[in-house]
């Protein structure tokens, strides 16, 4: 039975081994970064540019930008593992696919997640957002995109080597982000009328928990079903 | 008759909605026969020439 | 009760013992449509305020109970293949999600129409039907994993666990729509409330959602048969099956 504290070795060295890959080997860490950017910049040319038109839409505009940002980053999570083999030889090895899951998910939070949500803060103060509301969308940012990226992995596994795997998981993806979005959207809006999203914020820690719980094991089954 | 098919005004509505609900519901059926019969289609050959080739 | 269940899950009893139903399954349903169309377009007095467009909850709601019914027939399959492996599951589960998903775009549909002259729009961002909308998009999604993915077994078995995961989240969903309807209450709410439904009227809705599920069994026995002859092709009963009686169908 393993300890407590190989456990947490093992799920460290997973992550530091999928963050690592993706920032030396590939040219997909940039790719949410930009996405975020140009989806964020796209609305001031659709809708308007006025501060006061785009401040009342800024929570759900960036929301929106940021749960495509996220979903365009999911395909790869284990196209290269799949490909390479390195996937079979993780599991053949022995190391419980419930932490390979959660590395996973772990590793695309801090490729896509992170920087979104540090990016979130200039494009937010483009649209006029003030610093409380601020403050509100970024909690609520932290709290979603961690969701999406453990929900993201479970589906990314379900379709990965399969045809045109990435639009398969954005589409089998964005309608279980629909919550995500509406207290994430919301929480934003409210704290720009001054109010204390509390709801919303309590309610997208819950929905974290409740998809830290229950996602690797989705996850885990879903690696085992696709090596056959 | 007439007050049957107006359905009060209503016609276009209730009418509509229920050809189409009927409508997809055929739809599916006669999909699924088809469906049926190219798999019979096909496991007659596979059969067949399975068998021939024993 | 478990030897019942041992017994028919296994494919050559199930797709003998389902042809003994279907006669009885087809006569039925065909008896009771025409029944319920009678009870619905005739026999059924007409709304007092809605006049006879409210005759179009005899296709919706039924759909809609359909479509719901349908969705928990699905994860109880997942369940079953995840679980137990059973062959069964992992057919039925392919077969109904075409039949889910026809249910819900025809709730969607006479849904939309009868909003019209009900509310006066033809979609109301309101919990039920958006919760509809997003369970077409999860019936969507299970029939595009399992055609993305060529080997029988492990595209049910990922589908299986694509249903589960919607399973879960399906309710959320219509949790969070819900409350964020009552945050943005638009002014022309009028709640379909029918507090005591009059027995005239209810009764061709009983009947009608009774056809529709004897509907789906029967297209579900047709597709899962189907897929038996297809799954178990190389073994002897279905190739005698095939060869000696020269079956126009299934």
């Amino acid at each position: 039975m393993r300890t407590d504290r190989s456990n947490w070795n093992t799920l460290f060295i997973l992550v530091r081994r999928d963050v690592l890959k993706t920032w030396r080997e590939s040219a997909d860490l940039l790719y949410p970064i930009m996405f975020f950017v140009l989806v964020t910049i796209l609305f001031p040319f659709a809708l308007s540019p006025e501060t006061l038109v785009l401040r009342s839409f800024a929570g759900g505009l960036l929301w929106i930008a940021a749960l495509l940002a996220m979903s365009v980053s999911l395909e790869n999570l284990f196209k290269t593992d799949y490909s390479s083999g390195a996937l079979e030889a993780i599991v053949l090895s022995g190391v419980s696919l419930l932490l390979v899951g959660l590395a996973k998910a772990i590793a695309n939070w801090v490729l896509s997640g992170l920087p979104i949500i540090i990016l979130a803060i200039p494009l937010a103060l483009s649209l006029g957002i003030d610093t409380f509301s601020l403050s509100i969308l970024l909690l609520s940012l932290t709290l979603g995109s961690a969701t999406i990226s453990l929900i993201g992995t479970s589906i990314g596994a379900l379709s990965v080597g399969l045809r045109s795997a990435g639009m398969l998981v954005i589409v089998l993806a964005l309608p279980f982000f629909i919550p995500i979005l509406i207290f994430g959207a919301v929480a934003t809006s409210n704290s720009q009328t001054g109010l204390i999203p509390e709801a919303e914020l309590y309610f997208l820690a819950g929905l974290l928990v409740l998809t830290v719980t229950l996602t690797p094991w989705a996850t885990a089954s879903a690696i085992r079903t696709r090596l056959g | 008759m007439a007050a049957f098919l107006s359905m009060g005004g209503y016609a276009a509505y209730v009418w509509s909605s229920y050809a189409i609900t009927f409508g997809i519901m055929i739809l599916l059926y006669v999909h699924t026969k088809r469906q049926g019969e190219k798999h019979l289609r096909w496991l007659r050959r596979h059969i067949v020439t399975r068998d021939n080739e024993k | 009760m478990f030897k019942f269940f041992y017994h028919y899950s296994s494919l050559r009893n199930f797709y003998f013992f389902s042809e003994k139903l279907m006669p009885f399954l087809i006569t039925i349903f065909l008896g009771l449509i025409i029944y319920s169309l009678y009870g619905a377009l005739i026999s059924a007095p007409a709304d007092y305020q809605q006049g006879d467009s409210f005759r179009i909850i005899y296709v919706h709601v039924p759909s809609a109970w359909m479509s719901l019914l349908v969705y928990m027939a699905m994860g109880l399959s997942a369940v079953s293949v995840l679980v137990w492996r059973v062959k069964l599951a992992e057919i039925t589960l392919s077969a109904i999600a075409p039949i889910g998903a026809t249910f819900t775009l025809a709730a969607l549909v006479t849904g939309s129409i009868w909003g019209k002259p009900m509310w006066g729009t033809w979609w109301e961002w309101d919990a039920r039907l958006t919760s509809e909308l997003v369970l077409l998009f999860l019936y969507l999604g299970v029939i595009a994993l399992l055609r993305a993915i060529d080997d029988r077994r492990t595209g049910a078995r990922s589908a299986s666990i694509l249903c589960l995961i919607g399973i879960v989240n399906i309710p959320i969903v219509h949790y969070s729509v819900e409350w964020w309807n009552t945050l943005h209450q638009g002014p022309t709410v009028s709640k379909f409330d029918s507090p005591s439904i009059h027995i005239d009227m209810l009764i061709p809705l009983l009947t009608m959602t009774v056809a529709f599920m004897l509907y789906f069994i029967i297209i579900s026995l047709y597709r899962i048969r189907s897929a038996i002859l297809v799954y178990d092709k190389e073994t002897q009963w279905v190739k005698d099956l095939i060869t000696s009686s020269k079956r126009e169908q299934i």
